[in-house]
Formats: C-alpha cells, sequence, structure tokens
C-alpha cells in the first residue's frame, strides 16, 4: 500500500486524472464523426517522432507532437483528396507512421527499451515537465471546447449545416486536428501509443449506449474515463500490474456493463 | 453644401426602401458542371421578396445543385449569385436564410435531443463565444411548438419516423425567423396527410409572414394548385414556377417571432379537414 503514497504514484495520478478529461472528450468529437482510427494512427505516427526525439536528442514528447501535427494535416487533406473513402487516409498515415518508425528504430540500437515504454505507456516515469506538458495542453483543450462546444456540436451532427449558418467549418476542423495531435502526443506516455486509441473511443461508445443527449455523452464520457483511470492506478498499484493496460480493460469492463444493463433493461421494459 | 449625388442610388439598395420587391436572390449567368458534365448553363433569375418559387425539374436537372450553390456549399463555374443584394461570396448575414436539405444524413445513433438540433441553428456568426439565453430557449420552444413536435423535444433524434425527423429539420431553420427559406423536396418520405398540413403551413407563412420561399418538389399538383399552369421561366430542364404575395397586411410585421407562436392557433382555426402534424 506503501505506493499509493509515493511521490511517483502521485504524479501518475495527476498526470492520468488530466488526461482522462481531455482524451476522452476529443475523442466524443472524433467517434461521432466518424474518426474513431485517428487516435491510433496519430499515435504510431507520434512513436516516430519519439523515437526521432531520442535519436537526436531532442524532448521526445515535443517531436511526437510536431510528428502527430504533420500527420494529423496530411490525413485532413488526403480525407478531401478521398472524400467518400476517408478511412483510407487513416490507413496510409498509419502504415508510412509504423514504417518510419521501424526505420528509427533500427538507426538508434540503444534506445529501444526507453521507446518501448512509450508504446505501452510509463506512466510511474512521469517527470515534472511530462505533467507541466500535460497540464498545459489540458488546460488549451478545455478553454477551446468550452468556448466552442456549440459551434462542435453542430459541425459534428451536420458538418454541412454549419457552413450554411455562416460558421468558418474549415477552421474548427483544423482546431480538432490540433487539438488530436496536441492530446495524443501528450497521452503516449500515460497509457502508450497501443492503447492511447482506447481512452479516446471507448468512453464514447459508452456514452453512445448510456446517453440520452449531447450534453449527457459530454458528461458520461469523462466520468467512465476518470473512473477507469482512477480504478486502473489503483488495482495496477496494489497488484502490481501494467497501468495503462489494466486502464484500457476497465474501461472494456464498464463498456460491456453498460451493454449487458441495456439489453436487460430492454428485456424487462 | 453639396448634393450627395449618390443618396438615391444608397435608398434603392436599402432594404427599408425596397420594401416588399427586392431582390433577395439574383442569380447571373450562372453555369455549373461535374468534371466534364454540364449541369446548370447560362442561368439567369431573380427571386424577390415574398416571392414562392417552386422549382421542377427531371432528376439530373441541377434543382439540388442549384440550391446548394445559393447556400453556399458549391461554388458557380461561371456567373454570380447575389443574396440581399450582396455578392454570395461577402455575404454574411446567413441567418437570414433557413435551408432544409433533401436528405439529412445523421447517424441514427447520434445522442442529441430534438432540442439540441432544433438549437443548432441558432449557432451562426453572431453566436460564437456567446452562451444560449433564455431567449434563445424560448425560441426553440415557439419553432418546436410550430412543428408540433413539443412533445418530442427530450427524445433522441434518431429514434423518430422520417416524417418528425423532417419537422425537426424545418424547426431548426425556422429557428432565426428567416427572410428566405430554401427546401429541396421537404415532403418526401412523409405520408400524404402530412404532407398536406406542411402545404397548408408554408402557404400560411407565404401569405401572411414576409417569408419567402424557394421550393423544390416533385408534387405537381401542389405547384400548379398554388403557383399556376405555367413556369414563370425555364432554363434548360429546369422550371420555375412563381406566385408574389401582396398580402400586405402583415407586411408591416416585424415581430415575427410573435407570430410563429400564434402560427399553430391560426392555422388550427384554418385548417379546412386537413389534420396537420398528427402521425
Amino acid at each position: 500500500m506503501d505506493i499509493l503514497t509515493s511521490e511517483f504514484f502521485q504524479r501518475a495520478l495527476i498526470g492520468g486524472l488530466l488526461i482522462g478529461v481531455t482524451a476522452p472528450l476529443l475523442g466524443l468529437f472524433l467517434v461521432l464523426r466518424r474518426l474513431s482510427m485517428i487516435g491510433d494512427t496519430l499515435a504510431h505516427v507520434s512513436i516516430a517522432g519519439v523515437a526521432l526525439g531520442f535519436l537526436i536528442g531532442v524532448y521526445p514528447i515535443a517531436v511526437g507532437l510536431v510528428f502527430a501535427l504533420a500527420a494529423s494535416f496530411a490525413i485532413e487533406k488526403l480525407r478531401k483528396a478521398y472524400k467518400t473513402y476517408a478511412e483510407l487516409s487513416i490507413a496510409i498515415i498509419m502504415s508510412g507512421g509504423v514504417a518510419l518508425a521501424s526505420l528509427l528504430f533500427t538507426l538508434g540500437k540503444g534506445f529501444n527499451m526507453t521507446v518501448t515504454s512509450y508504446m505501452f505507456g510509463s506512466i510511474y516515469t512521469l517527470n515534472d515537465t511530462d505533467l507541466f506538458v500535460i497540464g498545459v495542453v489540458t488546460a488549451v483543450v478545455l478553454i477551446l471546447l468550452r468556448l466552442h462546444v456549440k459551434e462542435l456540436f453542430l459541425l459534428t451532427f451536420d458538418e454541412e449545416a454549419a457552413a450554411v449558418n455562416g460558421l468558418p467549418v474549415r477552421y474548427y476542423n483544423l482546431m480538432m486536428s490540433v487539438l488530436t495531435a496536441l492530446v495524443i502526443s501528450a497521452s503516449i506516455k500515460i497509457v502508450g501509443a497501443l492503447l492511447v486509441s482506447a481512452l479516446l473511443t471507448i468512453p464514447a461508445a459508452c456514452s453512445l449506449v448510456a446517453a440520452r443527449s449531447f450534453r449527457q455523452s459530454v458528461f458520461t464520457v469523462v466520468i467512465v474515463a476518470e473512473a477507469a483511470v482512477i480504478a486502473g492506478l489503483l488495482i495496477a498499484g496494489v497488484w502490481n500490474l501494467a497501468p495503462g493496460g489494466t486502464i484500457v480493460l476497465l474501461l472494456i469492463v464498464i463498456l460491456l456493463l453498460l451493454l449487458v444493463g441495456r439489453v436487460r433493461f430492454r428485456i424487462r421494459g | 453644401m453639396m448634393p450627395e449625388p449618390y443618396v438615391i442610388e444608397r435608398q434603392e439598395t436599402s432594404p427599408s426602401a425596397a420594401a416588399c420587391h427586392a431582390d433577395i436572390i439574383t442569380l447571373q449567368d450562372v453555369a455549373f458542371s461535374y468534371q466534364s458534365q454540364q449541369v446548370i448553363d447560362k442561368l439567369s433569375f431573380s427571386v424577390q421578396q415574398r416571392d414562392f418559387v417552386g422549382l421542377i425539374g427531371s432528376n439530373g436537372a441541377g434543382k439540388t445543385t442549384l440550391l446548394r450553390m445559393i447556400v453556399g456549399l458549391l461554388k458557380p463555374v461561371s456567373g454570380s449569385i447575389s443574396l440581399f443584394g450582396t455578392p454570395a461570396p461577402q455575404f454574411k448575414d446567413w441567418h437570414r436564410i433557413g435551408y432544409v436539405p433533401q436528405k439529412n444524413s445523421f447517424n441514427p445513433l447520434f445522442p442529441a435531443t430534438v432540442r439540441e438540433v432544433v438549437l443548432s441553428g441558432l449557432y451562426g456568426r453572431q453566436k460564437l463565444f456567446k452562451r444560449l439565453t433564455k431567449t434563445d430557449q424560448i425560441k426553440a420552444d415557439e419553432a418546436m411548438h410550430a412543428m408540433n413536435i413539443e412533445d418530442l423535444a427530450l427524445k433522441k433524434i434518431g429514434q423518430l419516423s422520417g416524417g418528425q425527423q423532417q419537422r425537426v429539420f424545418l424547426a431548426r431553420a425556422l429557428i432565426n425567423n428567416p427572410e428566405l427559406l430554401i427546401l429541396d423536396e421537404p415532403t418526401v418520405g412523409i405520408d400524404t396527410e402530412t404532407q398536406a398540413g406542411f402545404f397548408h403551413l408554408i402557404k400560411h407563412m407565404h401569405q401572411h409572414h414576409r417569408m419567402t420561399f424557394l421550393m423544390v418538389s416533385h408534387d405537381m399538383e401542389m405547384i400548379r394548385g398554388y403557383l399556376g399552369d405555367k413556369p414563370a421561366r425555364e432554363c434548360g430542364k429546369l422550371k420555375f414556377y412563381v406566385r408574389h404575395s401582396h398580402d400586405v397586411e402583415d407586411c408591416g410585421e416585424t415581430n415575427i417571432s410573435h407570430s410563429l407562436k400564434g402560427l399553430r392557433q391560426v392555422l388550427e382555426r384554418e385548417k379546412e379537414g386537413v389534420t396537420p402534424w398528427t402521425s
């Protein structure tokens, strides 16, 4: 139980709680726009950035962020080129990211172990800089979402109606791309690149089952994600399990419980 | 003092001086093509305030394309479009225009209530960085009341029938009290009884409110019945049927929000055997 009072655990808890607000909120908009896989793609590309960061000796999360930003712009461009096959652009960028990452891995043989911590997450190794970055990202995301939640709702529900209402749709799409890249590069050290997509999409999946309005779904995603983060970190800390994996599995358990609950409710009702 | 030489011209273009007959949509030599296929060629037409324009044409005639160009979703290949006297690229007052597309392709699982969708009609440039006010909520109530969907306010949009959804999108278009309402086959997939109620409603809005209509329809019976047998203009396969309203008694009415509220009472008094909005 000593682990719960230790400094590294408390850092982990703070980092987890911050990402537990931003990732699912952005994820909600992404899932509703049928862009569920974008998180996975950007995370893979950011891993290539992280590897490059280690190779050239620059703060890895920063290089990861630059890569994620470039990738999200590329996806947005390709999305226009292939219009109705939007997921194609995501697949192309994802394979490009993985390819680049594997190339960079082989270039710098010494840091393979450190990069692994970004693949699966290493929340216990968060340092002050990491926490500061996560804090700033959270503040930026929350302020922008609070200011534009109405417009983003309309954009997500009906992009054409948003355009006809005179909203600057292109700027909003750009803003969402930047915010997504920010959140993903900030969260890969916590849950890991392979699992970051879960924190974006599973809370949204839960809200599709449980929420009766958009307002409710906003609260649902945050509550679900925070519950999984807190419980996951405690369980992982006490039984010495992988924290990222524990959080993701808990998210899936919550989703299953909600699905089962709905089926039973339907049978009774 | 020197006389100001441009005064007269300026008065002509100001909306107050032009009263009931200002041009609301002006199309000049508008052309559009998808890749190599010419859809619309050299179309010049204008819609005046309080016109009811019915747009008829076979499949592929470019009806929807034309409406999408007017609301700015497509750019004409050549020619120009003006809205309320302003060239479309510079036009900013989109809240003066309500648009109901042919098909709203939203995901049926989308977690949004009818009320949330209706309110979203308000989210334009003037609402940026502003919270919703009590007045906005009242506007939503009125628009839903006019469309008789207030009982559905808290339902998820995906749970409604096609006809109910169409009324939600009409309520969303009406919430701004638009001066111009653009409708693309608004009654497709709606049963005949509801259709009759709907036509009754828009005729009423045309005659007694200061609202201008541009509507694509396949319903020749309705078009001929209200707009006459002969199209006022033809261009390629597009036919424009026009009826201009001179029922000026409400023309000076500025508080349309008030009349929208009274709309249903009036309708219920007026209806002749048709039961609008029962589904």
